[in-house]
């Protein structure tokens, strides 16, 4: 230990923050609007739960998949950023071992996903009410998603030499997976092969455990969802730490 | 013996079929002023990089105090501070923040008193709370240097710290530098102003094609690879043809004669008597560091290495 994670971690955090309109509020803004889109077009048809009408179906999912997002876009943005202009040398340059490096962007964003995640639920807790049953699943599922998709925008943006890969490994890999991970339906509605298929994506634990906390049911238990999010999570960590000790296209 | 601030051991670095780096050895000791010279893509900065740990060398070791750049990286880089080649910030944030930011990289928590100064010092004191965005390229560079000082570094390195900057900057810029190095601080400085190598540094690296060519002090290269000119004008006459070779004209009449010493110019002049030419005007130019440059780079990079 250096003793400079506090400091990259602050770093990280201020980068966000002095930014909060767009890296805050603009993802609430957008959740919000899917809830009152599809809450509208889609309740009169659709009831994934008994007893759980369909705007309270929505939003843990659109709040987990905003969370997903931007835990993503603050590591791997932060990453590419200080690579193409040339800062992230000031980084390099300092004692901060691997392990630091990774914690500290891994942190931070698990902190962004966390508070735009509250702010979505604070957002529309007045209007659909939200019984949450179980606090001790939602922040363990909280932390668990932040964290596979922090450390996967750590690896695309340690990977991503140009805007444009970045912006294709999110828009063909982080929003198919987000959007077709249950957020707007229960994947047990869905045909054999989709349902086969969504069981192969990590996110889809991540938001039907993340609403089990709020309504006490999900298509898959608890604890088995948390078990695979979590092994998720650790590899993705473990490829992501790899990458930083070989000094992968960051130390030439 | 002290440990050499700066020693490095057969360091190769390939980038595809390009040897950036082809088994480079040297040792800089505690307290020396330092210069890495040679042409674009030599290899100096990939030298300053494998120092700081942004390149790691394919073979070779590298040491800066006596710590390994590899093995004991953390201790390393604690030791050493650079200040990169390219102007480049965090948009983010202030001057203040950024050297806040920069002392918690090295786990200097409370580092206020040690920023004031060196603020103070590079006359940055007023911008202290501007964004990094607002400022001229030459005070981004000054806060740069700030950046590599923020943990008291015994050794510095300068990639090329006065390119593109003004010079009543560079004039500030290489005082303070003279100061750190005046209270201990070894500085490594690359540059392509060759006068200011050789009006600063004691010693003297030149590479080419990622080998070192030359290494000595600044006296002992330019009386090496340099000579005195006697430079003449004639009223009347002409050269005698036995001081002809390796005499050349330029364009405003004057005779460049090659000499080694204060004593040939003696029988240089006396032998123009002889012949009946009478000088008009004469000076001796001094050994330059730029001809010493020129003739290395000119010839076969392998000879000094």
């Amino acid at each position: 230990m250096s003793g400079g994670f506090p400091a990259l971690l602050r770093k990280e955090v201020l980068r966000f923050w002095k930014v909060g309109f767009q890296t805050v509020a603009a993802p609430v803004v957008s959740a919000i609007l899917y809830l009152v889109i599809f809450s509208h077009a889609l309740a009169a048809h659709v009831e994934a739960y008994p007893g759980v009408a369909y705007a309270q179906f929505l939003v843990p999912g659109l709040a987990m998949m905003a969370m997903l997002q931007n835990a993503f876009a603050n590591a791997s943005s932060s990453i590419i950023q200080s690579k193409i202009t040339g800062n992230i040398v000031f980084i390099l340059l300092a004692p901060i071992g691997p392990g630091e490096f990774f914690a500290a962007y891994l942190l931070a964003a698990i902190v962004r996903a966390l508070v735009v995640g509250a702010g979505v639920v604070l957002a529309v807790a007045w209007l659909v009410p939200l019984p949450l049953p179980n606090p001790a699943w939602l922040l363990a599922f909280a932390f668990t998603g932040a964290g596979i998709l922090g450390a996967l925008g750590l690896l695309a943006g340690i990977w991503a030499e140009k805007f444009d890969e970045l912006a294709a490994f999110q828009n063909f890999l982080v929003m198919p997976l987000t959007f077709l991970a249950g957020v707007f339906y229960s994947v047990e509605s869905l045909p054999a092969f989709w349902r086969a298929a969504s069981r192969l994506n990590p996110f889809y634990y991540a938001i039907d455990g993340f609403r089990y906390a709020f309504f006490g049911r999900s298509d898959v238990a608890p604890a088995t969802s948390l078990a695979i999010a979590s092994a998720a999570f650790c590899a993705l960590s473990w490829l992501t730490l790899r990458l930083l000790r070989s000094g992968y296209k960051l130390r030439h | 013996m002290a440990i050499p601030a700066v020693e490095v051991r057969d360091a190769s670095k390939r980038y595809g079929g390009v040897r950036a780096l082809d088994g480079v050895s040297l040792a800089v000791e505690q307290g020396e002023f330092f210069a890495l010279l040679g042409p674009n893509g030599a290899g100096k900065t990939t030298l300053i990089s494998a120092l700081g740990g942004l390149v790691r060398p394919d073979a070779g070791t590298l040491r800066v105090m006596g710590c390994d750049t590899v093995t004991e990286y953390g201790a390393a880089r604690r030791l050493l501070g650079i200040v990169p080649q390219e102007i480049v910030f965090d948009p983010f944030f202030t001057v203040r923040e950024t050297l806040e930011l920069q002392s918690g990289y090295f786990g200097l928590r409370d580092n206020r008193a040690w920023i004031d100064e060196i603020l103070e010092r590079l006359s940055l004191a007023a911008k202290a709370g501007a964004n990094m965005r607002a400022l001229s390229g030459g005070m981004k560079r000054r806060v740069m240097l700030a950046q590599a000082l923020v943990h008291r570094p015994p050794v510095l390195v300068l990639d090329e710290p006065t390119a593109g900057v003004d010079v009543e900057l560079r004039q500030a810029l290489w005082s303070f530098v003279r100061e750190l190095n005046a209270a201990g601080h070894t500085i490594i400085l690359t540059t392509h102003y060759l006068e200011e190598a050789q009006n600063l540094c004691s010693r003297i690296a030149m590479m080419k094609a990622g080998r070192i060519v030359a290494l000595d002090s600044t006296r002992k290269l330019l009386e090496a690879f340099s000579e005195r000119v006697l430079r003449v004008k004639l009223e009347s006459g002409a050269l005698p043809p036995g001081l002809a070779e390796g005499v050349s004209r330029d364009a405003a009449g004057w005779h460049c004669i090659p000499v080694g010493g204060a004593a040939q110019v003696e029988a240089t002049l006396a032998t123009l008597r002889e012949a009946g030419a009478r000088v008009a005007h004469l000076e001796v130019a001094e050994p330059e560091l730029e001809e010493v440059f020129v003739r290395l780079m000119a010839a076969d990079g392998r000879r000094a290495a």
